[in-house]
């Protein structure tokens, strides 16, 4: 028999059947639904994550102190503060491929002004931060490098810290107490909006890490350095040279490890984005289960579909069919019932990202690819779930099955 | 040897149950030659379902010989066995077997879906022109549900003719039909047989059997009697005959048909069992 013969002969058994037919194909539905939506909304949550850590910065490095080993013991990122200011001077003055660094000296203090007071992270960074995050004072202006130098009490103040320590009146220009020190307030920087983890990147008070240091925390090490590569193509270069040279600065031989460790901001996007792998895999498991059991369902269905089926067997057998056209008859079935309940799944599964999309306002994307594969992969669901039914009808003696009341 | 459509030599068929064995066929020889209408007749556990499976290739023999079409059947295996019934073979059956839900056309078009030799071209043509033989060109697009049941008979008739098939095996055709339509189903039969079919008929019904031309009776699983019938019944005559007759008579009333007829009856069973139209001989 054609295919076309044979699709058409397993619609119109669909058909004499819709009911239950849908009910069978519901497992599929709901497992492809499933996958789509999770995809999607996977996709959407790691664009998202992507955009927010570029959001970081320009053509980012970070430099951490740790993943150092000592004897023989492995201490984990940041175990021991070992960045100094000397390693940012020796990198500013000899890498090649880096357009700026900042040390950034990170403390929580309370602020005090006449208005109110406000806990927050006081940052002691340079003045090549401004360039590197991309951040740049809406209101006043970023300290100098007079500032950085003499380690004047000057601040620059995160949109929400303004916020909370002045409501509507304009900050510039007046004090700000951190600690027990005075600060003069020379800025206000443009607002950035959440990290990836959802921290409040406004929620933060940039001063010269020189006066962090001195005036504030008095902690001689650094817990983080950042700098800009010149391009996106520099960046796994000055990668290696700022590796090389903060070595040179540790004094570290050939055969001691790192007692630093340096990453670009694509590799913290990926670290970030791993959560979320973990979830779609954990969604797709979950997916596949719902197609194994909607496949079951099919094979179930395929079993009692032959039994009622006997006698038109029997028919079948009786006037010419071979076996292999019955299996084939019955195999085209099931997989025609996988297909429609795939193609059902997936406009479900496109419908319900779209909306999930529209309320919770998450970025959702689907891709050809994943229509075509779980297409495919509920036809599979078929061949593999059907098989069985249709060797069971292939192997009925036309005798008996014409018999068969 | 051209002639011959069925030859079988000393074929048996044993059925292994257990530690006991059936013997539902001891040896048929069996011979039937082109444009015959044969009736094998038997009463139930006689061998007669047992031989018709075999004749129709439904079924292998334990032993023996048989020859359809020039083909011998005992050494082929089962795709070639399904082969032979879809060229060779037009079954019709006592339910009509016909696939529910499916229209009439559909259902006569189906033996040439499965034709592997690829002659069968235009399949929806041959398929009405089968219908048309048996009377039911004006209902091609009716479900069996939609049929009576003579209608649905014949559509199974039509299904059996479609392939040109070199024998036409029909097992109890007018088993479930009522006497009239019985008669009418006989009556086509006829007529097919006329236009030069081979047709073998298993019944256990001696008024049917009389719409052969031969009878061969099967008990215990040999052949006891095969004979030409006497008085062959015309089954066109008997319809014309009952025409005159009100409905009841046809199923019940044998005297006023033995008056109209003058009693020309046939063999001594068919007259003890037939209604009173048929014996207008």
């Amino acid at each position: 028999m054609k295919l076309m013969t044979l699709v058409k002969l397993a619609l119109q058994a669909i058909r004499k059947n819709k009911m239950r037919a849908t009910l069978t194909m519901l497992g599929i539905i709901i497992g492809v639904a499933a996958v789509i939506v999770m995809v999607a909304v996977g996709y959407g949550a790691r664009s998202r994550i992507k955009e927010q850590i570029n959001n970081l910065g320009t053509n980012m490095i970070v430099i951490t102190p740790g993943a150092s080993t000592q004897g023989g013991v492995s201490q984990g990122a940041q175990a021991f503060a070992t960045l100094t200011i000397d390693d940012v001077t020796k990198v500013r003055a000899e890498a090649q491929y880096v357009t700026a660094i900042s040390p950034v000296v990170v403390s929580r203090m309370q602020v005090v002004t006449p208005q109110g007071n406000w806990r927050t992270a006081i940052n002691g960074v340079d003045t090549d931060y401004q360039t590197i995050r991309n951040w740049a004072a809406a209101d006043g202006a970023f300290f100098g490098p007079d500032d950085v130098r003499s380690s004047r009490t000057v601040a620059v103040l995160g949109r929400t810290v303004a916020q909370r320590l002045f409501a509507d009146n304009e900050p510039v220009g007046q004090e700000v107490q951190i600690g027990n020190v005075p600060f003069t307030i020379v800025g206000v920087l443009a607002p950035k909006g959440q990290t990836a983890s959802g921290t409040d990147s406004d929620d933060v008070i940039l001063v010269p890490y020189t006066t962090a240091s001195t005036r504030l925390s008095g902690k001689p090490r650094i817990p983080q350095i950042i700098a800009s590569a010149g391009s996106a193509q520099d960046i796994p270069a000055a990668q290696d040279e700022v590796r090389a040279l903060v070595r040179e600065a540790h004094h570290l031989t050939q055969n001691d490890d790192d007692d630093f460790t340096v990453k670009n901001q694509n590799e913290l996007a990926d670290a970030a984005a791993s959560s979320t792998n973990v979830m779609t895999l954990l969604m797709a498991a979950i997916a596949s289960i719902s197609l194994l059991v909607g496949g079951i369902g099919i094979m179930n269905i395929m079993l009692v579909s032959v039994t009622e089926r006997t006698r038109e067997i029997g028919i079948r057998l009786a006037i010419g069919a071979r076996g292999s056209d019955v299996l084939t008859q019955f195999l085209v079935e099931s997989i025609v019932m996988g297909v429609i309940g795939g193609a059902i799944g997936l406009l479900t599964g496109v419908i319900g990202a779209k909306v999930l999309g529209h309320f919770t306002g998450w970025e959702t994307a689907i891709s050809p690819l994943i229509m075509v594969v779980s297409i495919g992969f509920s036809g599979a669901v078929g061949v593999f779930f059907g098989y069985y039914p249709a060797r069971k009808a292939a192997a009925l003696n036309p005798i008996e099955a014409l018999r068969y009341e | 040897m051209d002639d011959v459509v069925i030859q079988t030599n000393a074929l048996t068929k044993t059925y292994e149950s257990g530690s006991n064995s059936v013997h539902a066929l001891r040896g048929i020889d069996l011979t039937v030659h082109r444009g015959e209408f044969i009736a094998v007749m038997g009463t139930s556990g006689s061998g007669k379902s047992t031989l018709m499976n075999v004749l129709g290739c439904l079924d292998t023999p334990t032993s023996g010989n048989y020859l359809l079409d020039g083909v011998h059947i005992e050494t082929l295996d089962k795709n070639q066995l399904a082969a032979i019934r879809n060229e060779k073979i037009g079954f019709v059956f006592q339910g009509f077997n016909l696939l529910a839900r499916t229209s009439a056309l559909e259902n006569v078009e189906l033996p040439l879906l499965y034709d592997r030799s690829g002659r069968k071209r235009d399949t929806k043509a041959m398929a009405i022109a089968a219908l048309g033989r048996v009377g039911l060109g004006d209902r091609l697009n009716h479900q069996p549900s939609e049929l009576s049941g003579g209608q649905q008979q014949r559509v199974a008739i039509a299904r059996a003719l479609v392939t040109e098939p070199a024998l036409v095996l029909a097992d109890e055709p007018t088993g479930n039909l009522d006497s009239r339509t019985s008669i009418e189903v006989m009556a086509l039969f006829q007529a097919l047989n006329e236009q030069g079919i081979t047709v073998v008929l298993v019944t256990h019904e001696p008024d049917v059997a009389v719409y052969a031309k031969r009878i061969v009776e099967v008990r215990d699983g040999r052949i006891r009697r095969d004979a030409p019938v006497k008085n062959r019944h015309n089954a066109a005559e008997d319809l014309a005959a009952a025409e005159l007759l009100p409905d009841d008579d046809l199923v019940a009333g044998p005297s006023a048909a033995d008056a109209a007829a003058g009693g020309g009856a046939s063999t001594e069973k068919a007259a003890a069992v037939s209604s009173g139209e048929r014996s207008v001989a």
